[in-house]
């Protein structure tokens, strides 16, 4: 019994990594229509770019994520307006080729820049663990847990209660009504690339710790995150969340108690998840149904 | 009587298609005027061109200045375009809505969604809901409501009658001439129904197939047996 | 007729350059030529998906696989002569290709894409699961197997005699030559039009009567069929197959190869296929950094699609018009 709220816990821990990282497929899915394969790498980028801070460079951890997520947003500001703008409204197969392009563009250049070797990085949370009603629950999964909550809530915030959070979901949903207003979409569509590469610097940030840092790091991480954004319904921000722990937990309970799938499977079964959700129900837990009718 | 909104052999086109052939027309500040004309003879195009929202070349002058660049530019300059289909956010909520016409301005918005609930007093009570639940004349009002919160010199009404009841349709356009004739606001609107419009508008201008054919004033036109019938329909 | 005669006369001309060519090549060269050829029937399958019916597949790695994986255990689990497991394989991928199209029928555009990509994603995790079959991690050797055309002695055709690598190289050209003239055929036909329509509108193809399902997973299984015996050759070529041999990368690569040879067009299959095989070596001259590949790869990808949409195949007619005019003479 201890096992399975251990498991649980984990797995709330990893599903929220994987719904931090959904969030971030979510949110330029429903302001760009793109689903961008480069996700995960962009995420390791900044993963990288917070490794070097701290170890080569020396900087304490909490000034060093800022950076990071600064340059993060910087970052996804301007691959969206220099090389997804261009594409965005044109043939699905041409935007799946240009993100495609920048997944082995920044693969390619985090090998060169810092080579394959692996790296550790700290976590800025102990690695003890705690005792809740007599079970060892590691902090670092806790802290894992409250970070993902945290940044997800703080997101809610400001896409409820900003200006800018409101021109964005404007933007997103209806365009050409939005710029009649006066909203520069090409720009907020910008910045809500900027904001989905925080969130997969945070979803970097917090996965490194427990698999060591390499260019694939995030690979797998992506596929997860892919499962869970799917699963919660593509355009649905709750959803991805959601759909993150369902799958977090669901993984490692699968992977601990039925001995086939063990660790081995575990990518796989995120595939079947995937398959079974765009064959037998589209539109995920949460997400609106699109008719298309032909 | 100054022109606001000056247009000047303003062409436009949709790909091949050209859909204004060099349109000449003005609005007075405070005058209401009518943009008439059958399905196709290109009234929405001349919206579309003024707001910035289709490819046009020709001279576009507000309040003396030429207006340039896309919608957002124009709306910074003080043009609020109602557009076909009311260009509601279905899936925000009606206070979002009115929030998002503001958008162009700086400060507090508060007193003017106060005016807001002056003109149009459910809009306070059903704050909350979500735009795209609205009727189809909620959701027209909610749009003027839109319109008028970035304070306007301008406001162009794309078909406004579309798809709602004949008394919907008299109650909105009460609306506007109230809000002409206490605020002084200026609006160019587009109407296939021509008898509210002529109505409602002090002047109008006729469009066939890109072009002004006939303009005047609305009693003129209505007055005008002949161009009732070939133009306006009745 | 004559419309016929150009590309006729050029395929001809390089069907005998392919026939010369050992002569003049190494034997390392050679190898790596007949490498070009297993990209291309690969490319040549994956353009008739992605570019004649316009699904994309992220996944054809996997596709190879099958075929790859068919060819090794038939070769040493059951005996049977390497030439003979290529049809095998070609079978077995075209009804996994076919078999996974009916439901891919319900995906479209980017859902496809992510689907295909988990797939491939996914492929070496099952292929180390299911060890008894495939052999797992250490996967299926057929080095010095005797099913293995040319791998103990010399292969003695027409009077000829070749090494292993000669041998190859003429297997794997004539097998591409022989299916670039198969899908020619068949995309010049109605099937080739009902590709194209299916890609541009299928609304409009619906409404014209063309069966979605039918083309789109027919489609599915041909492409995968070709990728099938293409990963059959590269079992052979290599001599070997284990869980690694074919990873994501090989994925994302043939559509690149795809992409750069040209969408819709078989034309220029060939460059595709020759920067898939060549390009990590120019990469090295670049820079000796590992990472240098990718960042190439990428920028090529992300160039090609802002810079020259239409691929090889857009270049090359403009060139083919130019060497025309030559001949023709003022």
């Amino acid at each position: 019994m201890a096992n399975f709220f251990q498991q649980v816990v984990s797995g709330l821990a990893s599903g929220g990594i994987y719904g931090a990282l959904a969030l971030a497929l979510v949110l330029i899915h429903r302001a760009t229509g793109v689903i961008n394969f480069a996700q995960g790498e962009m995420a390791t980028f900044s993963t990288y770019i917070l490794w070097t801070l701290t170890q080569n460079h020396g900087w304490p951890y909490w000034p060093a994520l800022a950076f990071t997520l600064a340059v993060s947003f910087a970052g996804g500001f301007g691959v969206h307006q220099v090389v997804v703008r261009p594409v965005e409204r044109g043939s699905v197969l041409r935007v799946v080729i240009v993100t495609i392009g920048l997944l082995l563009l920044l693969n390619g250049a985090m090998t060169w820049i810092w080579s394959g070797e692996v790296r550790s990085v700290h976590s800025p949370f102990p690695t003890r663990t705690i005792d809740v009603g007599g079970v060892a629950i590691s902090i670092q999964d806790l802290g894992t847990i409250g970070v993902s909550i945290g940044v997800v809530i703080l997101l809610g915030l400001f896409f409820r209660f900003t200006k800018v959070g409101l021109a964005l979901r404007a933007a997103a949903t209806n365009p050409a009504e939005a710029r009649l207003v006066g909203v520069r979409v090409p720009l907020m569509l910008g910045v809500g690339w900027g904001l989905a590469t925080m969130l997969g610097a945070i979803a970097g940030a917090l996965t490194a710790p427990t698999v060591f840092l390499d260019p694939n790091m995030m690979q797998a991480v992506l596929i997860y995150a892919f499962a869970a954004a799917v699963l919660g319904g593509i355009d649905s921000p709750v959803g991805a969340v959601v759909g993150g722990l369902l799958l977090g937990v669901a993984l490692n309970l699968l992977g601990t108690y039925i001995d086939f799938v063990g660790a081995d499977l575990r990518l796989p079964a995120a595939l079947a998840v995937i398959l079974a959700v765009l064959l037998f129900r589209p539109a995920g837990l949460f997400g609106q149904r699109v008719v298309r009718r032909v | 009587m100054t022109a606001l909104l000056e247009l000047e052999g303003v062409e436009a086109r949709y790909g091949q298609v050209r859909a204004l052939r060099g349109i000449t027309l003005e609005v007075g500040e405070g005058e209401i005027v009518a943009v008439l004309g059958a399905n196709g003879a290109g009234k929405t195009t001349t919206l579309r061109a003024v707001s910035g929202t289709v490819r046009r070349s020709g001279a576009i002058r507000l309040a003396g200045r030429a207006l340039g660049g896309g919608p957002e530019a124009v709306a910074k300059a003080g043009i609020a375009h109602v557009p076909e289909g009311r260009g509601t956010f279905a899936e925000l909520t009606v206070t979002e809505n009115l929030r998002l016409g503001a958008y162009t301005r700086r400060g507090k918005i508060d007193t003017d969604v106060e005016r807001m609930a002056a003109w149009f007093p459910w809009l306070t009570e059903r704050g909350d809901q979500q735009a795209g639940t609205l009727s189809g004349g909620e959701q027209q009002m909610l749009a003027l409501a839109r319109a008028l919160m970035s304070r306007p010199k301008l406001l162009m009404l794309d078909e406004p009658s579309l798809g709602l009841a004949p008394l919907v349709v008299r109650e909105i356009f009460r609306i506007v001439r109230e809000l002409n004739e206490q605020e002084g606001l200026a609006v160019l609107v587009v109407e296939q129904d021509a008898r509210i419009a002529l109505a409602v508008a002090e002047r109008a201008y006729v469009l066939e197939v890109g072009e002004v054919a006939v303009a005047g004033t609305s009693a003129d036109l209505r007055e005008n047996e002949s161009v009732r019938r070939s133009y306006l329909g009745y | 007729m004559r419309r016929l005669a150009v590309p006729v006369m050029l395929f001809g001309a390089l069907a005998v350059a392919i026939v010369l060519a050992p002569l003049f090549l190494s034997d390392f060269q050679a190898q790596q030529a007949a490498y070009v050829g297993i990209y291309a029937i690969a490319l040549i399958g994956l353009n008739v998906l992605t570019g004649y019916t316009g699904q994309i597949s992220l996944g054809h790695g996997a596709f190879m696989a099958v075929g790859g994986y068919t060819t090794a255990i038939l070769m040493t689990d059951h005996g049977v002569k390497d030439l003979w497991t290529i049809p095998i394989a070609a079978v077995v991928a075209g009804a996994a290709g076919f078999l996974f199209g009916l439901p891919a029928l319900r995906l479209t555009g980017l859902y496809l894409a992510l689907a295909t990509f988990a797939i491939a994603v996914s492929t070496p995790a099952v292929l180390k699961k299911f060890e008894g079959f495939t052999g797992g991690g250490s996967g299926k050797n057929l080095f010095g197997v005797k099913e293995l055309t040319g791998g103990i002695a010399p292969v003695h055709v027409l009077g000829w005699k070749l090494n292993f690598n000669n041998w190859l190289y003429y297997l794997c050209w004539t097998m591409a030559l022989v299916l670039y003239v198969v899908a020619w055929l068949l995309l010049r036909g109605r099937t080739g039009r009902a590709f194209r329509a299916v890609r541009d509108s299928e609304t409009a193809a619906l409404s014209s009567g063309v069966s979605l399902a039918k083309y789109k997973t027919f489609a599915f299984g041909v492409s995968a069929a070709y990728a099938g015996i293409a990963g059959s050759l590269f079992a052979i070529a290599t001599t070997y197959v284990n869980a690694d041999t074919f990873p994501v990368q090989l994925s994302i690569f043939l559509l690149v190869g795809v992409v750069v040879s040209g969408l819709g067009s078989l034309t220029g299959v060939i460059a595709g296929a020759v920067f898939i095989e060549f390009l990590p070596l120019w990469a090295q001259d670049v820079s000796k950094s590992p990472g240098a590949p990718g960042v190439i790869y990428g920028v090529i990808l992300i160039g090609v699609i802002f810079l020259l949409p239409t691929g090889a195949a857009g270049l090359l007619p403009g060139l083919l018009r130019r060497v025309a005019t030559l001949f023709r003479g003022r």
